[in-house]
């Protein structure tokens, strides 16, 4: 097991946005969480990657307790994440917004930067070929000096995937991968996703595209309100009640979506 | 020609520009002037360094000017200490101070902080408005010495000054263009553009934070204590907020977040402002709208409206013939 989340619960205030779940994630794995809008879906990324306490329970990525690390500790452990806004830097190059995903596994400090010393050279050699490789992972190789204002949507969150990998993570968390890219542009990303999981990674995803997920996730954890309400394999997901019976009763496009399963 | 006008050749003839600058100034009077800008540009270019590339305004700076100066001045005019060794001081102290200033304000954010920090930047001015067993209070202190010979180079004439505060001036650029340009350099950005980003790969931001704002502070006391030295007096008002509020307007108008635009902003506000004098608080009539408009059409600062236009004519001139600049996407996906 590479994630295993027991009994999480975060409350805000009188909210209970996360209540109770479980989830175990194997390696090699696309897990998909899915659920209504506001069902804590983000939340519980936010927890994983350490951005919230937890209120209660207990999170543990590879054997290392993470309950309580702060988000940069838990990226060095090997978690990484993007956002459903991709929050590049957008006057700087392509390249220049990756290089920095191997931050974490560098040492140079101030002297080094101000004396240029052998090590700062090494590692910025080390970070600028950690950051083609990522670009190339995904496919934006010829993009590296465009500047992030130039390129599209799709493109932004291809960056956003390549600096999360720069980071040399095990697990990575993607928070609405395809959100606001087209149909077309949704199945390369598909494709970047299991390309990620063929290369070794454990993928943790949240979307609303059904096709998308049942297509891509070999298991898929479903929330409401907070609440685990199922986890299984996409057959199971589709053909269980309790997920219709959450999804019909939410909002209309997004039950329209689970028809067209 | 364009080999001519190339960044290097820029930079040597700013360089030997300001190297020759004592022997084709018409009077003191300019040159004087001038040894003030490169003073003042050193502190800014510590705002810059926090606030420009790091992203969180600290209105404590001038706080730390003032650390800077009242060190030098009251080591050497009270304790009668070695000037060197009183200017180390005053870098010392001022990151001593700055590591434990920035140790509590900056478990705030935003505004939070930068009011937090006005707040600190007060409290040092009042400290040293009514301490005055110490600092001398509203009098000021009096009979500062300039620096002392290092072995053959003396530094009683206005020239030998200048070229002292352009040393350390080129010196500070030196230090924030290597430090801009590396893996530090490049989190502090990181931290600017999100902090949310920045800590999701690994980037501790309260630690790096920390430390610009160290830099920054250590910047500002070196230029506090050139200043004393220089004017050869002080009073509280080195440490006043309208004071932090100037250097500030002349990073804004230079370009915050870049290497050049401390110092242009500083001569070219200092020399309006000197231009200016005889109309005096009613300048401020003048420099409000032009701070406006700047803030509002060039947020980058003259700097950056400079590289926006280059950028543009770079694009302008890739764009016919080739579309390198707007791959096919469906090429990509």
């Amino acid at each position: 097991m590479v994630l295993i989340v027991d009994n999480l619960s975060k409350t805000f205030g009188g909210l209970q946005a996360v209540d109770q779940v479980d989830l175990k994630v194997e390696k090699g794995d696309i897990h998909a969480v899915i659920g209504p809008n506001g069902a804590g879906k983000s939340t519980f990324f936010n927890l994983i990657s350490g951005f919230h306490p937890p209120t209660s329970g207990k999170i543990t990525f590879n054997g290392n307790d993470i309950t309580k690390m702060p988000p940069n500790k838990i990226a060095r452990l090997g978690i990484a994440r993007t956002f459903q806004t991709t929050n590049l830097f957008e006057d700087a190059t392509v390249l220049d917004n990756v290089i920095i995903g191997n931050r974490l596994r560098t040492k140079s400090g101030l002297w080094d930067a101000i004396l240029r010393t052998k090590r700062e050279i090494r590692e910025e050699k080390e970070s600028m070929e950690k950051a083609y490789q990522a670009l190339d992972f995904v496919e934006l190789t010829e993009l590296a000096n465009e500047p992030i204002a130039n390129i599209s949507q799709e493109q932004k969150k291809r960056v956003a995937f390549a600096l999360a990998l720069a980071t040399d993570p095990e697990l990575v968390l993607l928070d609405e991968p395809a959100a606001g890219v087209n149909p077309d542009e949704t199945d390369g990303l598909s494709s970047l996703i299991q390309k990620m999981a063929d290369s070794g990674l454990t993928v943790c995803l949240i979307e609303h595209k059904m096709s998308m997920i049942m297509s891509l996730a070999n298991r898929i954890m479903v929330l409401n309100q907070g609440k685990r309400i199922a986890e299984g394999t996409p057959d199971e997901i589709k053909n269980n009640p309790v997920v219709i019976e959450a999804y019909l009763g939410s909002d209309e496009d997004e039950s329209v979506e689970v028809e067209n399963i | 020609m364009e080999k001519l006008l190339s960044k290097r050749n820029g930079l040597i003839f700013v360089l030997v520009l300001a190297l020759i600058m004592p022997f084709i100034v018409p009077n003191e009077y300019i040159l004087h002037v001038l040894a003030l800008v490169c003073i003042w540009s050193i502190s800014v270019y510590g705002i810059n360094i926090f606030t420009g590339y790091t992203g969180n305004l600290s209105l404590a700076h001038v706080g730390f000017f003032a650390i800077g100066a009242y060190t030098l001045g009251l080591l050497t005019v009270k304790a009668e200490w070695n000037f060197w060794l009183a200017f180390l001081a005053a870098g010392v102290l001022s990151i001593i101070l700055g590591f434990l200033v920035g140790l509590i304000s900056l478990r705030t954010n935003g505004h939070f902080f930068a009011i937090y920090t006005m707040c600190v930047g007060y409290i040092i001015y009042l400290i040293i408005d009514k301490w005055d067993t110490l600092t001398g209070g509203v009098r000021g202190l009096i009979g500062i010495p300039g620096p002392t010979p290092i072995g053959p180079i003396t530094f009683e004439s206005l020239t030998s000054q200048y070229y002292l505060f352009l040393f350390f001036l080129i010196l500070t650029i030196f230090i924030t263009k290597r430090i801009v340009h590396s893996l530090l350099g490049r989190t502090f950005i990181a931290i600017r553009n999100s902090e949310e980003l920045a800590q999701t790969i690994g980037i501790s931001t309260k630690k790096n934070q920390l430390l610009a704002f160290v830099i920054s502070c250590f910047f500002a006391a070196i230029a506090g204590a050139l200043y004393a030295s220089f004017v050869r007096f002080i009073g509280p008002e080195v440490g006043a907020i309208f004071l932090g509020f100037e250097m500030l307007i002349y990073l804004v108008i230079g370009g915050l977040g870049t290497l050049s635009g401390p110092i242009i902003g500083t001569l070219l506000i200092v020399f309006l402002t000197q231009s200016l004098q005889f109309m005096q608080e009613y300048k401020m009539l003048l420099f409000g709208p032009i701070l406006l408009i700047i803030v509002i059409f060039y947020p980058n600062g003259i700097v950056g409206a400079i590289e926006g236009i280059k950028r543009k004519i770079r694009q302008r001139r890739k764009k016919p013939g080739s579309n390198e600049g707007y791959p096919d996407v469906k090429e990509v996906g």
